[in-house]
């Protein structure tokens, strides 16, 4: 474990709200970026969302894409430039909502990229909207008596279903709650990267996230929420790891 | 493409859709490669977004639209209504487009290494403006770098400005958000004294102007159709000229003032319902009457109906 900062993040205070997962799992990203030591040759793509700003805060090059386009800039980054490291990094709205014919064929067309996907089951940033994502029965400003599979459908499995596609090479699923789950979740990070540079294909990790404001409750109560109500409905583990 | 650019070691790559096909242009650029994508109208309507993306973060690239009849999925015939869609800026803010349009097919290739001197020279997209005739006739064309069309010195060497990985030096983000109180409006009077500059590049083409009394204005394939209308008129004692844009932005605004005065009419001839010659008129303002002819929907005017109809407004008397 590391206690100091990593060199892949920078010296500076997020905006994040208490709670989130979003540092975390931008920390995670740094130690292993630091690990493998790849930094220097390491291009990220930031979403729209609450971490656009992400390249304020990790130490290596970044640029945004339009909402939900990452995957297909990233495939533009990684094409050109294939002793680069490309990863995209995107939430639920971005990547299963608007974004979603974006990724599914970035996937199915094995394009070597790492995908992070944080999984917070709603819009955070545009203030609490429901993502394909949301649970059943969760109240959001837009399913406002909860989620009902009738009008709003289903809580979108994105790694199981990216997982069915033969370009994806590995697609897990993990947990920003407990110490426990971020150790998993750091393996996964520094997996998803191995596999990139073993030249795999798509690699997958969803990252089941907090958000506190966007779900009406505080920090704590909101992290101690995840386990049990979102990893029922989005299990955690691995669901898919294709070796060559 | 598909064949020839990995046998010359280079990228190709087809994509799902066209707001994904601009994205991967967008991705490429981002690292300073030299990329394009091409499309014919309902998707280049899916790639404004991604057009008004690389105007905001200053990259180049280069989009050609072989552009078909619309509104809606209209028809896959010749038309030239997506003028406004480039010339005016199809998608959201303010941004221009250096926007070509090529009247033969060899122009369709020499201006390929125009728009992309013009995309690194101002790191902007530059779009070929084309339509369904052009795109498919066959023509000669030779094979060589058109020297007399290249913009001089220009850098191609994007290792100062793109995203190359962090080695030796801080990192680099490339990005059009831009939150901070007036960095935006900062930005985008940055953007237009660049606009500015790159009015530097306009170019058009003055066919039989000298003593002419009457001109027709027109682009692409229309140009075509009016120089074989010219020839007739001419031989029929008016005194007919053609301008013909080359760049429909920047527009020859400056030429078209210039001789305002010495011309009786202005016919604008298009394939739509009537857009650049929004533009002329805004050039002469009320000095010279501009008419317009077109064809619209995939339709196309014959040299006998421009000829007609050129007979009927240029012998009108004011």
């Amino acid at each position: 474990m590391h206690y100091t900062r990593p060199t892949a993040l920078q010296d500076v205070a997020t905006h994040y709200c208490a709670g989130c997962g979003h540092g975390v799992a931008h920390r995670l990203i740094a130690e292993v970026v630091d690990e493998l030591g790849i930094r220097e040759r390491t291009l990220a793509v930031a979403p729209v969302g609450c971490a656009v700003l992400a390249y304020d805060y990790w130490n290596f090059d970044v640029t945004e894409a339009a909402h939900g386009r990452a995957p297909a800039v990233a495939t533009g980054m990684r094409r050109c430039n294939p002793d680069k490291v490309v990863f995209t990094y995107q939430g639920d709205g971005d990547l299963a909502a608007i974004g979603a014919g974006e990724i599914v064929n970035a996937a199915n067309r094995g394009e070597l990229i790492s995908v992070f996907f944080i999984n917070n089951a709603t819009y955070g940033m545009t203030g609490g909207q429901m993502a394909p994502t949301t649970m059943l029965h969760q109240r959001t400003t837009t399913s406002p008596r909860g989620r009902e599979t009738r009008a709003e459908g289903w809580p979108m499995k994105v790694v199981e279903m990216l997982a069915q596609l033969d370009g994806t090479a590995y697609a897990v699923r993990c947990a920003l709650d407990t110490p426990k789950n971020i150790r998993a979740a750091r393996a996964a990070i520094k997996k998803a990267f191995e596999v990139q540079l073993a030249g795999q294909g798509l690699a997958i990790v969803e990252l089941l996230s907090a958000c506190p404001v966007g779900w009406g409750m505080k920090p704590v109560e909101a992290i101690k929420a995840m386990a049990g109500t979102m990893t029922a409905q989005f299990p955690l583990g691995v669901v898919k790891q294709r070796e060559k | 493409m598909a064949r020839r650019m990995p046998e010359e070691g280079r990228v190709f790559v087809q994509s799902e859709s066209e707001l994904a096909a601009i994205s991967m242009v967008m991705g490429a650029a981002l690292t300073g490669a030299r990329a394009m994508t091409t499309s014919s109208s309902p998707g280049v309507s899916l790639m404004q977004e991604g057009i008004s993306y690389l105007c905001g973060c200053e990259l180049p690239a280069v989009i050609a639209n072989v552009v078909r009849g619309g509104p809606g999925l209209g028809n896959i015939m010749a038309a030239q209504s997506d003028y406004f869609q480039a010339v005016k800026g199809g998608g959201h803010g303010d941004y221009r487009l250096l926007v070509l349009a090529p009247a033969s097919v060899q122009e369709m290739y020499d201006f390929a290494y125009l728009a992309f001197d013009a995309a690194f020279a101002y790191r902007n997209p530059v779009m070929i403006l084309s339509d369904g005739l052009i795109g498919q006739m066959m023509e000669p064309v030779a094979f060589r770098a058109p020297q007399h069309l290249r913009i001089a010195g220009v850098n191609y060497d994007a290792s100062s400005w793109a995203l190359t990985g962090a080695m030796g030096r801080p990192p680099r983000s490339i990005k059009s958000l831009l939150l901070g109180d007036g960095v935006l409006e900062a930005h985008n009077r940055t953007l237009q004294e660049k606009y500015q500059r790159m009015s530097a590049q306009v170019r058009y083409e003055a066919l039989q102007t000298e003593d002419a009394e009457h001109i027709f204005v027109a682009y692409g394939i229309c140009a075509r159709i009016c120089q074989g209308a010219l020839a007739r008129l001419r031989g029929e004692g008016l005194r007919v000229g053609l301008l013909r844009p080359i760049t429909l932005w920047p527009f020859p605004s400056a030429w078209l003032r210039a001789h305002a005065a010495q011309l009786r009419h202005i016919m604008a001839v298009e394939l739509s319902c009537g857009q650049m010659v929004e533009d002329v008129r805004l050039a002469v303002g009320d000095t010279t009457r501009v008419a317009f002819h077109g064809r619209c929907g995939g339709g196309v005017m014959t040299v006998d109906e421009l000829c007609a109809e050129a007979r009927r407004v240029f012998t009108q008397e004011h």
